[in-house]
């Protein structure tokens, strides 16, 4: 009546002896007893978004708890900025955050610029804004795919493909580079849009306008895909406060706040434009979001290409720069939410420290609480949905 | 020619029938997944890269055939041929023209089905001898998804063997002659290809696969040939459930309002299979655009609108049958 669990220690020999390949319960080991399994959900898996490891506790397909772990691509970005001289840095910066290398270059040029008093020409602002919502536009249409892929969907992702190569296209033909640009330096960019390239813009923006909406049928269109995210990971506009949540992720919580709108820099105070918010919090209603934003990028892009001033597109500024002593913190709105760059200068050719805050590091922290209590599909897709880069989060 | 002789052509030609469709399928497979996606598919391995399938298969020929170090080792080995023998089986009774069949069984549906059905044991094993646990979540969503979707598929195929009277293949075709049974079975057809999608793991109901959550689900330890075994039996299912779909619902061999011309019965074979490649082709139609659907929606799905729908389907039309046709 008490305890009706086999005690092995207790029991007789096995009579006969199964092969040694076949025993099923090894000696000793209580037949009855049940635990939890612990899963190892990457740092290789094809869902992580590369090389995320978290550790799940499961309970059949249930995930009953779940710890995210980071640091598999730490590469020492921040300490290296240290002996690299100020026009320099870019270059590391560009490999934080690989989907989208100009916010963080701009975000770092920002602090040099408002440290170092450099006034930047308006052409720069708005090349500046140009080329960020370009590359918004890429990071957004590789988050779309993925989200998808993890969804099980992989039509989505071959179809934004066609879009990203034709935005690397575009950024390649004004900067150089179609994703280690090193193009936004302080002071302003490194080349002159190139002649023709706002015919090109013009062009790619018209088929992509039906090509997003296509993408959208395909994934935001299909029931199943609803079915699956709809309801799924639902974050609070508490918990989305209180883990200090960014972008997409935190707009789709209910809170209305935007570094383009709030904190403005580059060209956007001229832009107009809106910023999607939605209330529930959930799976969905990051896809809602993040898919509004693509429509609001190529809305300012358009502004941007039709509006285009004439003039400098860099201040000049001398070849080593050398900061007065003091800090500063200067913030972007990244694809992925509030991209910062604390930067401490001594009054050295060298920044003193700087310091990333990367969006994507605080949006990963929720994914203990949001994953825990879901099946590990849903692990799957509420990781997908919060566009973590590991390359900004390990940096 | 003795009798055993005969039997041994006729099951070589099954295993060949077999084999080439996996290459042929696998290959289709790429082809229509590549157009979907909007790229090109194999091109590069001889014309066209008809030759692609062909050099994968001398690919995992050569491969190290690796068996993990804490593997049930007699489970995995034999969970491969405990998938791949079933499929064979499967094909015995099917039916390609009138009088061509490796057997003739009056059962035959019955075989075929049971035959089915004992796929899962074998993936369950794989998942469970490679003792992984991304492998055992894949075997056993194969069991639970299994359970919950034979039994819609064995209800849906009900309706044509009350029309048919039979279970004998042969017999269900030629009593489609005048009347595809897709047409007053719509809801039984509606029901077997959405069980049959999910009998043969096919996304949106490719559970045990699950390539975002499960990376390969049953399959992960499995390299080499042993894959090759695995990956051979999911072709040969789809081209199984796709061919009993055409026996069932669309007339197997007949082409319509030709039933008695001698060149479209003579050419029944070729008919028979065109049919079933445009099944398959809808099945890789879905696979290529679909979103998988999540493990619970899907017995969910199945125990609460399958079941209940196929069962009543199955007893509205014994009824009808019973007091409206036959009086």
């Amino acid at each position: 009546m008490s305890d009706v669990r086999l005690d092995v220690s207790r029991q007789p020999g096995p009579r006969w002896v199964l092969p040694k390949g076949l025993r099923r319960v090894p000696e000793g080991l209580d037949e009855l007893a049940t635990e939890h399994l612990i899963l190892n959900m990457g740092p290789q898996h094809p869902s992580t978004h590369g090389v995320l490891h978290v550790l799940l506790e499961l309970d059949g397909e249930e995930v009953q708890a779940a710890e995210a772990s980071v640091g598999y691509l730490h590469r020492g970005i921040e300490k290296l900025a240290e002996s690299r001289k100020y026009h320099q840095v870019g270059t590391l910066l560009d490999r934080a955050d690989y989907l989208a290398g100009l916010h963080t270059e701009t975000a770092f040029a920002l602090a040099v610029e408002r440290l170092a008093g450099i006034e930047v020409p308006r052409k720069a602002d708005w090349i500046r804004s140009l080329t960020m919502e370009l590359c918004r536009l890429a990071s957004h249409v590789v988050w779309a795919g993925t989200f998808g892929m993890d969804a099980g969907a992989m039509a989505p992702f071959l179809y934004i493909m066609r879009d990203r190569e034709a935005l690397l296209d575009i950024l390649e033909a004004i900067t150089g580079g179609r994703m280690m640009f090193n193009y936004v330096r302080p002071g302003g960019v490194f080349a002159d849009l190139p002649a023709g390239v706002d015919t090109k813009i013009r062009a790619f923006l018209d088929v992509f306008d039906t090509y997003l909406e296509e993408t959208d049928a395909l994934l935001g269109g299909n029931e199943i895909f609803q079915a699956r995210i709809k309801n799924v990971g639902v974050i609070s506009r508490d918990t989305a406060m209180a883990f200090g949540l960014a972008g997409g992720t935190m707009r789709a919580s209910g809170i209305d706040f935007d570094v383009r709108r709030d904190m403005p820099y580059a060209a956007y105070t001229e832009l107009d434009f809106d910023v999607p918010v939605a209330s529930g919090g959930d799976c969905w209603d990051r896809y809602v979001v993040r898919m509004e934003e693509m429509r609001q990028s190529v809305r300012m892009i358009r502004q941007l290409v039709d509006g285009m001033p004439e003039g400098d597109f860099t201040a000049k500024v001398p070849k080593v720069l050398r900061p007065p002593a003091g800090e500063m913190y200067a913030a972007v709105e990244s694809p992925r939410g509030e991209l910062g760059i604390h930067l401490v200068s001594d009054g050295g050719p060298t920044p003193y420290r700087m310091r990333l805050r990367s969006p994507a590091y605080y949006n990963l922290a929720i994914t203990d609480e949001a994953i825990a209590g879901s099946l590990i599909a849903d692990a799957v897709v509420i990781i997908g949905s919060l566009d973590i880069v590991l390359g900004e989060i390990d940096r | 020619m003795n009798a055993a002789g005969a039997v041994a052509i006729r099951i070589l030609a099954m295993l060949l029938l077999l084999l080439v469709n996996g290459v042929v399928l696998i290959y289709m497979l790429r082809k229509v997944l590549g157009r979907l996606h909007i790229r090109i598919g194999p091109n590069r391995v001889g014309p066209f890269g008809l030759l692609q399938t062909t050099a994968d298969v001398v690919k995992l020929l050569t491969k190290e055939d690796l068996m993990p170090e804490s593997a049930d080792k007699w489970l995995f080995w034999i969970a491969p041929f405990v998938v791949f023998v079933p499929s064979f089986l499967a094909y015995l009774p099917l039916a390609f023209g009138p009088d061509l069949a490796v057997t003739r069984l009056d059962t035959g549906l019955l075989f075929l089905l049971a035959a089915l059905s004992l796929i899962p044991l074998g993936v369950v094993m794989a998942g469970w001898a490679s003792n992984s646990k991304w492998s055992l979540v894949g075997g056993m969503r194969a069991a639970g998804q299994q359970i919950a979707y034979e039994v819609p598929l064995m209800l849906a195929v009900l309706g044509p063997v009350m029309m048919a009277g039979s279970m004998d293949l042969s017999r269900i075709i030629e009593a489609q002659k005048n009347l595809w049974f897709v047409f007053p079975q719509f809801i039984a057809f509606i029901i077997y290809i959405i069980a049959a999608q999910a009998d043969t793991q096919q996304t949106p109901f490719d559970m045990s696969e699950a390539e975002s959550e499960l990376i390969t689900g049953f399959a992960n330890e499995y390299g080499g040939m042993r894959f090759g075994f695995l990956f051979l039996a999911e072709f040969s299912n789809m081209f199984i459930v796709s061919a009993l779909g055409v026996s069932l619902f669309f007339g197997g061999w007949y082409v319509p309002f030709l039933t008695e011309n001698p060149v479209a019965l003579s050419l029944a074979p070729l008919i028979f299979m065109i049919k079933t490649y445009m099944g398959i082709f809808v099945m890789m139609w879905a696979r290529g655009s679909l979103p998988r659907i999540r493990v619970d929606q899907l017995l969910a799905f199945s125990w609460k609108a399958l079941i209940p729908i196929s069962l009543s389907w199955v007893v509205i039309w014994a009824c009808f049958q019973r007091l409206v046709l036959v009086r």
